[in-house]
């Protein structure tokens, strides 16, 4: 089963430009599938919008036009807060919460009244429970991003969408967080979409590749493939990293 | 002098009183500054305006009725949320509701609080008492509707990650804003707080000293201008409470997305006006 299906997706967003308003069209007609469990690499680009895409998942932001579908239900039928629990979304720069770290992992099971153990999603996540009782802000910036991802894990989620979780962190902290995003994936059977400018990271993740060019997806398809040879010109060029940013 | 004597102010009187802006004109002419022209408008506004004001005042104390003093009551808190509304740095659109509904719901509780139970007003129309209070009353919820939108504006813009991880993890939008909601009504609140301690040592209002000029005895005035800071105090605490809950909604949409008025600012109003001709 396809844990998310987009289809047909356009969107375009209210810019400035200057002094006037246009409407900039951000995506054109994409139709993407994420099977249950794999681990799909959106990378692209800066501003091909990889990131409009992960948000139209959890319904930070809607579509224009198209449907998007988690494990078969059209997303714009379900409850968006039930949406966010199910989908857990991690964002390029830790976001803290108010108080400690035991507040931020239980905030989503405390808005349900959900009992909660911080604690086990701290291991999860390779951290000590000792860390629970600090503020957030104490934290190094890798531990900040672990515990963004215990908060999320803390939601029970069936999908977890990653926006360049490791753009903030050096290599050490950066190949953590690829290996717990492994395993969290092998142990959970979390389904993942991560959003990456590694390619690296990307190949060692994916099971899947997506490539957005301009709001416009280039390739899809398994990642062994993708990285020994892309389908498209505007493939090679981007692996070899020759592409400019409006894709030519 | 007895209390009804104090001393009127003839035509004559307010020419001499033209000296005054003759002073300020001079100021900025010596100095180059350039503002005689909006000197000599503002005087004329001011007594036109105040003139205006005056008369048909002088028209509702003479036959007081009570829709007179209520329609003056309806013009007084529209013309505060229009001015509530221009006060705001971000986008406008929808904001006009919210600041009536504000300024309304918090100026009439207190109001009824005052008239009907602390000076038992009899009838309780009486112009003299109605109009000066309700004008002071409304122009507070004026200041704290302003306040309390602009700053939910920024600390929303301020916060942005923070409010979408929360609304990220399930949170509805009055949760992932409720950081941003508190600040901001400490924010419309301050100033009246503020102004309560050092009321009477920096700066006597407006309304005490009217009282005394007018013959009151400074004990009296002084009473009276307890109950209105008090009111005036939970006036802006259930306006402010109104207007930030209302403008929750303006900065949100129905799926607990922050709305993109926030990035776009005073562009948005266009777009609106853009989209609904289409």
């Amino acid at each position: 089963m396809n844990a998310i299906e987009l289809s047909h997706v356009s969107t375009a967003k209210p810019v400035l430009l200057g002094d006037s308003l246009t409407e900039l069209e951000v995506m054109r007609d994409v139709s993407l599938s994420v099977p249950e469990g794999e681990i799909l690499a959106l990378i692209g680009p800066s501003g091909s919008g990889k990131s409009t895409l992960l948000r139209m998942i959890n319904r930070m932001e809607d579509p224009t036009s198209g449907r998007i579908f988690l494990f078969g239900s059209d997303i714009a039928n379900l409850d968006v807060k039930e949406l966010r629990r199910r989908v857990g979304m991690v964002s390029q720069t830790p976001a803290l919460l108010p108080g400690d770290v035991a507040d931020n992992i239980a905030y989503g099971p405390n808005l349900r009244g959900e009992p909660c153990n911080p604690g086990d999603y701290l291991e999860h996540v390779g951290l000590e429970r000792e860390l629970l009782r600090r503020p957030a802000s104490a934290l190094s910036v890798g531990q900040q991003q672990r515990m963004c991802i215990a908060r999320a894990l803390a939601n029970h989620p069936d999908v977890l969408l990653l926006d360049e979780p490791t753009s903030a962190l050096d290599r050490t902290a950066s190949r953590n967080i690829v290996e717990l995003i492994l395993r969290l994936n092998e142990k959970l059977g979390l389904t993942v979409i991560i959003v990456t400018h590694v390619m690296e990271h990307a190949q060692a993740l994916a099971t899947r590749v997506a490539m957005l060019v301009g709001g416009s997806l280039i390739e899809q398809g398994p990642a062994v493939d993708f990285f020994e040879s892309p389908a498209t010109e505007t493939g090679r060029k981007f692996l070899r990293g020759e592409l400019a940013e409006d894709g030519r | 002098m007895d209390a009804n004597s104090y001393i009127h102010i003839s035509n004559l009187d307010l020419v001499i009183a033209l000296l005054f802006i003759a002073i300020s004109a001079a100021v900025s002419r010596w100095q180059r500054l350039g503002l005689e022209r909006d000197m000599a408008v503002g005087t004329v506004r001011a007594f036109a305006q105040l003139l205006a004001v005056g008369f048909v005042l002088q028209q509702l104390f003479n036959v007081p009725r009570w829709h007179w003093v209520i329609l003056a009551l309806a013009i007084m808190t529209t013309v505060a949320a229009y001015n509530a509304v221009k006060r705001q740095t971000g986008a406008k659109h929808g904001l006009f509701a919210v600041m009536a509904a504000a300024i309304a719901t918090g100026a009439s509780i207190t109001l009824i609080l005052v008239i009907g139970i602390v000076l038992r007003v009899r009838p309780w129309y009486q112009p003299q008492y109605v109009i000066p209070i309700a004008g002071m009353v409304i122009g507070n919820c004026m200041t704290g509707a302003a306040l309390v939108v602009n700053r939910l504006h920024s600390e929303l813009t301020l916060r942005r990650n923070q409010v979408e991880a929360a609304l990220a993890l399930g949170a509805p939008a009055k949760e992932a804003a409720s950081e941003a909601m508190r600040e901001s009504l400490r924010a419309a609140m301050m100033p009246t707080i503020n102004s309560m301690m050092t009321v009477g040592l920096v700066h006597l209002p407006g309304m005490m000293t009217g009282q005394m000029i007018s013959g009151a005895s400074p004990v009296d005035a002084v009473r009276y201008q307890i109950v209105v800071m008090l009111m005036i105090a939970a006036a802006t605490a259930v306006t402010a409470m109104v207007a930030v809950f209302g403008a929750l909604r303006a900065f949100f949409t129905p799926f607990h997305q922050l709305s993109a008025r926030l990035e776009l600012g005073e562009a948005w109003d266009a777009y609106v006006r853009k989209k609904s001709k289409h």
